[in-house]
């Protein structure tokens, strides 16, 4: 009854939009993580001038649909003659460059309260030990802040680049063909959506295994003066 | 400014709503049963249960959602006529839509379920065996109450997810406040507006289930005692 013949002769096609997905993902992941940081700083900041912009901004983001900010980006701002007749037009126009800035935009939200709670996590031992070296505040941050936050950070950014792949999917969405838009072609070229949206579900389970299984490696590396003692 | 588009967005939400409560209702009894699989002592439910978990929490939801709307039709309807049913059966996006977020979204309770569960000091439940509940009695009056103190935080973290999750539905033709959204986008070529509104009706939506689920939660930890650092 399942047939999965046409799906073998159109594996090219998945395997042009898993590079697609692979691309995008990497670039949300990148600015994301860039953006995330200065982010972070302003959300464990005490001033309520520097704390509350960088409070609002992940309020909003994470409350509200990713699909409703990517079709904002990519459909909503064309609306503007500003931005139509500007130097930016033609970056905005592209579905590519929209998908990656509305994701980036989205995981630097996330990726900035889980880094935020990781910096204020932080054992009050390995300040106080700083001070009495007599770092100054920007030494503290990149010597000892960033680096320890970061590391501890490690479990649930995992769960955020895992959420942050099957996002990507909604690339399909605004014209891209990443592995969704890859099924979702094929579904309507041979009209069997079943064989077509159940491989590319295969596809993503494979790389969300294969992401879990490259953070328990990075775990072990990075995370190792935190695990339990053996004996 | 939304020019005479206001009340069908208005229509669109509160589909947007129900959808998402009969979603996480569905969701929490699949939820329930997923983490009871999961926590069984008999290996091949536990494995079923985790099944369950890892492949749907493998997948994403929009996947999942097309798979199940289309690929789930056109599997009805491939097995319809063997069954001796020629009609075509045209499935309602509405009640698709509930399956498809309720089985997706059980997948992720039944973790946080679990989780829950797992966090309850063994002592309670031996003291509930040791009073001579049953099985049951122990599960219903003693591990439930409990456990919602503990699977809150993960469940308001689900139901938030669920409820912008909905949105995607909208991509199978339901109704709902994004979808009514596109169509007023679409007449009036003003995309930004109608999203823009929508987006803070989705704001409105994440804001009231915080303050509502941060009330349960101060509810059902009555009595715990906390100290202040």
């Amino acid at each position: 009854m399942l047939d999965f013949h046409l799906i073998l002769s159109s594996l090219p096609l998945y395997a042009s939009g898993l590079l697609v997905t692979f691309e995008l993902l990497l670039i949300a992941l990148a600015l994301g993580l860039l953006l995330a940081v200065p982010l972070a700083l302003m959300r464990v900041s005490r001033s309520p001038l520097v704390n509350f912009p960088a409070w609002l901004y992940t309020y909003v983001i994470r409350g509200t649909p990713m699909l409703v900010q990517l079709f904002l980006l990519y459909y909503g701002l064309a609306q503007f003659d500003v931005i139509r007749d500007s130097f930016m037009w033609p970056y905005f126009s592209s579905a590519t460059f929209c998908a990656c800035l509305a994701f980036a935009i989205n995981t630097s939200a996330y990726t900035s309260e889980i880094l935020a709670g990781s910096l204020k996590a932080t054992p009050p031992g390995e300040i106080e030990a700083a001070r009495a070296m007599g770092m100054s505040r920007a030494q503290l941050y990149r010597r000892i802040l960033l680096p320890s936050a970061m590391r501890r950070a490690l479990p649930q950014y995992s769960n955020e680049v895992i959420m942050m792949l099957h996002t990507t999917s909604l690339a399909s969405l605004v014209t891209l063909i990443d592995l969704t838009g890859a099924a979702r072609t094929i579904s309507s070229q041979y009209y069997m959506p079943f064989e077509a949206f159940i491989t590319a579900g295969l596809f993503y389970l494979v790389l969300t295994v294969g992401l879990v299984r490259l953070f328990k490696y990075a775990e072990l590396r990075w995370l190792a003066h935190l695990t339990p003692r053996k004996h | 400014m939304l020019q005479g588009y206001g009340p069908i967005i208005v229509e669109g939400a509160w589909l947007t709503l129900t959808l998402a409560l009969c979603s996480m209702a569905l969701a929490i009894l699949l939820g329930l049963t997923g983490a009871a699989l999961r926590l069984s002592p008999l290996r091949w439910l536990a494995n079923l249960g985790d099944a369950y978990a890892t492949l749907i929490r493998g997948i994403p939801d929009l996947v999942l959602i097309l798979l199940i709307f289309y690929g789930g039709q056109d599997l009805v309807n491939r097995i319809a006529p063997s069954l001796g049913y020629t009609a075509y059966i045209d499935i309602n996006p509405f009640v698709a839509g509930v399956f498809t977020m309720g089985f997706i979204f059980g997948a992720y309770l039944s973790e946080t379920f679990r989780g829950a569960f797992m966090a309850i000091a063994k002592g309670q439940a031996e003291a509930g065996a040791a009073y001579g509940m049953s099985g049951a009695q122990v599960f219903l009056r003693i591990l439930v109450p409990q456990m919602i103190r503990f699977a809150i935080p993960g469940f308001t973290n689900n139901w938030l997810v669920l409820t912008k999750a909905t949105a995607l539905i909208s991509v199978v033709g339901l109704q709902d406040m994004m979808f009514k959204a596109k169509n007023a986008a679409d007449a009036t070529r003003e995309p930004f507006t109608f999203y823009l509104a929508v987006a803070g009706l989705y704001l409105l939506l994440t804001s009231v289930s915080l303050l509502l689920l941060r009330a349960v939660e101060k509810r059902y930890s009555a009595g715990v005692r906390t100290a202040e650092i």
